[in-house]
């Protein structure tokens, strides 16, 4: 074959792998170029996180407004500590608001939702939520119910 | 007794010697790249031989191992009740796992063997040893272009690979089986992660991609010059490259996503 139809074959599969890699990028993996942006951290402590990942997504009113950071133990109070990164155009967030974990569907992942409150007052970088709602345990709501209590 | 112990030391030493060999070579191989001017047609040549005739072999996998996930997902997650969750699982398998790994395969047995069964016959017809006679490094003008292009091929094998694979199982399981098409992008995106997921199988590929062309032009360079020691370097290609690969995907899933 000749030299040059070679190198229009070659530079045709190089482009199919290229388009490949935006396939994944854009449409299976969900990147957006917008998505980098700047992000500000926001904490929460849990009594129990459940089943909680980083790289989950915090939402509010159903709309994902950024993702969890990680989960470490707050070692004096034995509480789950979760930083979460919030777009940083979500800066008017009422700071009586609570941060609640919940399940999407019956076996779906977890994530966190913010239920907005009402005080004038926003949060600000580094801010932790005030009131807080543990993940849902299953196996202790059906024992609290089998034991009476 | 001495003697088995003797034959024991034996195959340690040829063995460790191989490693060794293989590891000069690699050293020769890649810091001898050619001009530019010299090298690059011959790495176009070999991108075609290698990258470009082994696309329809993987296009056709890609697409029945999407289809094939797609109805055995449904099967199994329709008893859940979450048969949207299909996407999530064809796409994660896929990009993570089965895309780097059955394409490294193909790619063993596709190409390497016809690398190392191509470069065997250069040296039983001594091809090679009159390139040298004429001054020319064979491990520069043979051996680099058909490395480069087995590293530079099998990433953009293994993406097409993925692609054509959750393409696939959209073709089953969102046309076929009536998973609603939103849903299926939806939770492929929300579960998808670039860097996690679709880099490290990247990553994956490239490593792959080394260790194939390594192995197979290894195998070829350093075979017996003879019919017996080609067909036998051949073989040798496709098992230890399978192995290898098998072996590294290990290796590599536990350090990339063994961190629980």
């Amino acid at each position: 074959m000749a030299q040059r139809t070679t190198e229009i074959v070659v530079g045709l599969f190089m482009v199919a792998g290229l388009a490949a890699l935006m396939f994944l990028a854009l449409q299976v993996s969900g990147l957006s170029p917008k998505s980098a942006g700047a992000t500000y951290t926001l904490y929460a402590n849990f009594n129990d996180t459940g089943g909680l990942a980083p790289r989950g997504k915090v939402s509010m009113a159903g709309v994902t407004v950024g993702t969890i950071e990680s989960i470490t133990l707050d070692k004096e109070t034995f509480q789950a500590r979760v930083a979460m990164s919030i777009n940083k155009n979500m800066d008017n967030i009422p700071a009586d608001s609570a941060a609640v974990i919940r399940t999407s569907g019956i076996l779906g992942e977890q994530y966190i939702d913010i239920s907005i409150g009402g005080d004038m007052e926003s949060l600000k970088a580094g801010d932790a939520f005030y009131t807080t709602q543990s993940a849902m345990n299953l196996e202790r709501m059906i024992s609290n119910f089998a034991s009476g209590r | 007794m001495m003697n088995q112990i003797a034959a024991l030391g034996r195959i340690g030493i040829e063995t460790v010697a191989s490693f060794g060999r293989a590891s000069q070579f690699l050293a020769g191989v890649v810091f001898g790249v050619p001009r530019p001017s010299v090298g690059f047609p011959l790495l176009i040549r070999q991108l075609y031989a290698v990258g470009v005739l082994s696309l329809a072999i993987v296009v056709v996998s890609g697409l029945f191992i999407g289809m094939v996930l797609g109805l055995q997902g449904y099967t199994i997650l329709s008893d859940f009740g979450s048969e949207a969750a299909i996407g999530q699982m064809i796409a994660l398998t896929l990009v993570r796992e089965l895309a780097p790994v059955v394409t490294a395969l193909l790619f063993a047995g596709r190409a390497g063997s016809a690398l190392t069964a191509e470069i065997g016959l250069m040296k039983a017809t001594e091809q090679l040893s009159s390139m040298e006679m004429m001054g020319v490094d064979p491990l520069r003008r043979v051996i680099a272009p058909r490395l480069w292009a087995g590293f530079l091929a099998m990433p953009v094998l293994a993406m097409i690979f993925s692609v054509v694979g959750v393409l696939g199982g959209m073709l089953v399981g969102v046309e076929w089986l009536g998973v609603f098409e939103g849903s299926y992008w939806g939770n492929m995106q929300a579960s998808v992660d670039f860097v996690d997921d679709v880099v490290n199988g990247i990553i994956k590929s490239v490593v792959f991609g080394f260790v194939c062309a390594w192995i197979a032009v290894y195998q070829g360079y350093d075979c017996v010059p003879t019919s017996a020691g080609i067909s036998s370097a051949t073989t040798k290609t496709v098992v230890y490259s399978s192995l290898a690969v098998l072996g590294l995907d290990f290796v590599l899933t536990a350090v990339m996503f063994g961190n629980f």
